[in-house]
């Protein structure tokens, strides 16, 4: 069995469990949607310095005072915590490409069994171009997926092999979903962890990726 | 011809008048921040039109927003000739002319297209970059294996123009700016003929210290003063 959860529940799963294994003074960068929510969830004793494409080194929540001149990469007024700093695109692409990210964490449409990601465009429907998107899975150390397991239909999101074009070729490092975390382990796609509410053997059968089981497979409450 | 070192003050009007039909023109911005739209809004007015448009996007156009927003409107009025950028995700018109495949539209990574500038200001033959290699925006580039990595080979890109918007000059030019309105503004100074900055405020002469110049004057030919337009007042 995989519990059904409401579309918040299996947000707030996946954004905690990747908050719990961030580390402390971590340089991260989020994607748009799920990511967000992430720094909601990390524990006191974590910093994180967010970095947003658009130029800002230490984001903080959303602005009250609403300057338009200070903004994230989705328009919306951010605050800058102290020690922060605005840069230009192109120190802040530097930063992305240059393997100065420790953790970038990105939605999915699809990721699939060779690490390979596709979250920038569906050929015919939405054809937005690729942004940052890239390049910070060119450069960044560590590129945690943060996904729900399926889709609104009911499609595993996480695939044999990607239809969709992709933003990058092998570079995920960990997919996060409600129901489990997956490790790139030299290409090859292991669960390492499973919710404490899911069936291993259902989460096999359901899931379109090919699938490894860790021999020290954690069971924990997501 | 040298820039002056003093730069004249212009009119949004006299700035806007720079760019013929087929111009070349970058413009600075990201999402609806740090875009220089008291030009902008005087480019509309004007004549202009087949502009070689490079700006990473297309500003806002879309259900939510009430009428195009900045540079969406060269988009709307049909003054482009072709388009250089990186997202266009809100902006429904240019989307559209992209996929009926009517306006000539180079999407590309966004550090590409701050790199490409980089390198046209700079000098440099192009680039050599990992951003897109195995992806479709691979197909008909050039590649180069280099130390067991591929690399995608990238050309310059200058313009005869540049519009960008700064916080405060100084009468020299000398720039800072303001908060995640940088942006591509310091870039695209370095890479066009002409340099024209859109200033909350020009100071006096040795205003701006040297230490907290970003942008020097050197780059810059005229300075306008932002206006009350809805965007320019708030940004």
């Amino acid at each position: 069995m995989l519990p059904e959860l409401s579309e918040e529940r299996a947000r707030e799963r996946i954004a905690k469990k990747i908050a719990s294994e961030l580390e402390d003074g971590a340089l991260v960068n989020l994607g748009i949607g799920i990511p967000q929510l992430v720094p909601d969830y990390v524990p006191q004793n974590i910093r994180l310095i967010l970095q947003t494409e658009n130029g800002v080194i230490n984001a903080g929540p959303t602005s009250e005072k609403k300057d338009l001149r200070i903004i994230d990469a989705g328009g919306v007024p951010v605050s800058v915590l102290p020690g922060g700093a605005f840069i230009s695109s192109e120190l802040s692409f530097a930063v992305m490409r240059g393997g100065h990210i420790d953790v970038t964490i990105l939605g999915a449409l699809e990721v699939d069994g060779e690490g390979s990601l596709a979250n920038w465009m569906i050929p015919q429907q939405r054809v937005p171009g690729m942004g940052g998107a890239m390049d910070i899975v060119a450069g960044a150390k560590r590129v945690y997926v943060a996904t729900r397991h399926f889709d609104k239909n009911g499609r595993c999101k996480l695939v044999r092999k990607c239809g969709l074009p992709l933003t990058g070729r092998g570079v995920v490092d960990v997919i996060v979903t409600e129901y489990c975390v997956i490790r790139n382990t030299y290409g090859r796609m292991v669960v390492t962890e499973i919710a404490n509410d899911a069936s291993l053997q259902t989460l096999l059968d359901k899931t379109e990726m090919r699938l490894d089981v860790s021999a020290e497979l954690k069971r924990s409450r997501f | 011809m040298a820039k002056p070192f003093i730069k004249p003050l212009i009119s949004p009007e006299e700035a806007a008048a720079m760019v013929k039909p087929g111009s070349s023109l970058m413009v600075g911005g990201f999402n609806y921040g740090g875009a220089p739209y008291t030009i902008i809004d005087a480019l509309c007015r004007g004549e202009a039109r087949d502009i070689d448009l490079i700006c990473v996007d297309t500003s806002y156009f879309q259900t939510k927003v009430p009428g195009p927003v900045g540079v969406a409107r060269l988009v709307t009025d049909g003054r482009l000739r072709s388009l250089v950028a990186s997202h266009i995700g809100l902006n429904k018109r240019t989307q559209e002319l992209y996929t009926k495949g009517e306006l000539k539209i180079e999407l590309i990574p966004m550090g590409t297209f701050v790199e490409r500038i980089r390198a046209g200001g700079a000098g440099l033959g192009g680039i050599l970059t990992p951003t897109g290699v195995d992806t479709v925006y691979e197909e008909g580039r050039e590649t180069i294996e280099l130390d067991g990595r591929r690399y995608i080979i990238e050309k310059p890109l200058k313009a005869d123009i540049a519009f960008i918007r700064a916080y405060k000059a100084d009468a020299a030019g000398n720039l800072v700016y303001y908060g995640t309105n940088r942006n591509f503004n310091p870039t695209m100074a370095t890479a066009a003929e002409k340099v024209v900055a859109e200033v909350d405020e020009v100071l006096p002469l040795g205003a701006i210290a040297p230490d907290d110049v970003v942008t020097p004057g050197i780059f810059i030919d005229a300075l306008v003063l932002k206006g009350e337009g809805e965007y320019a007042a708030r940004t």
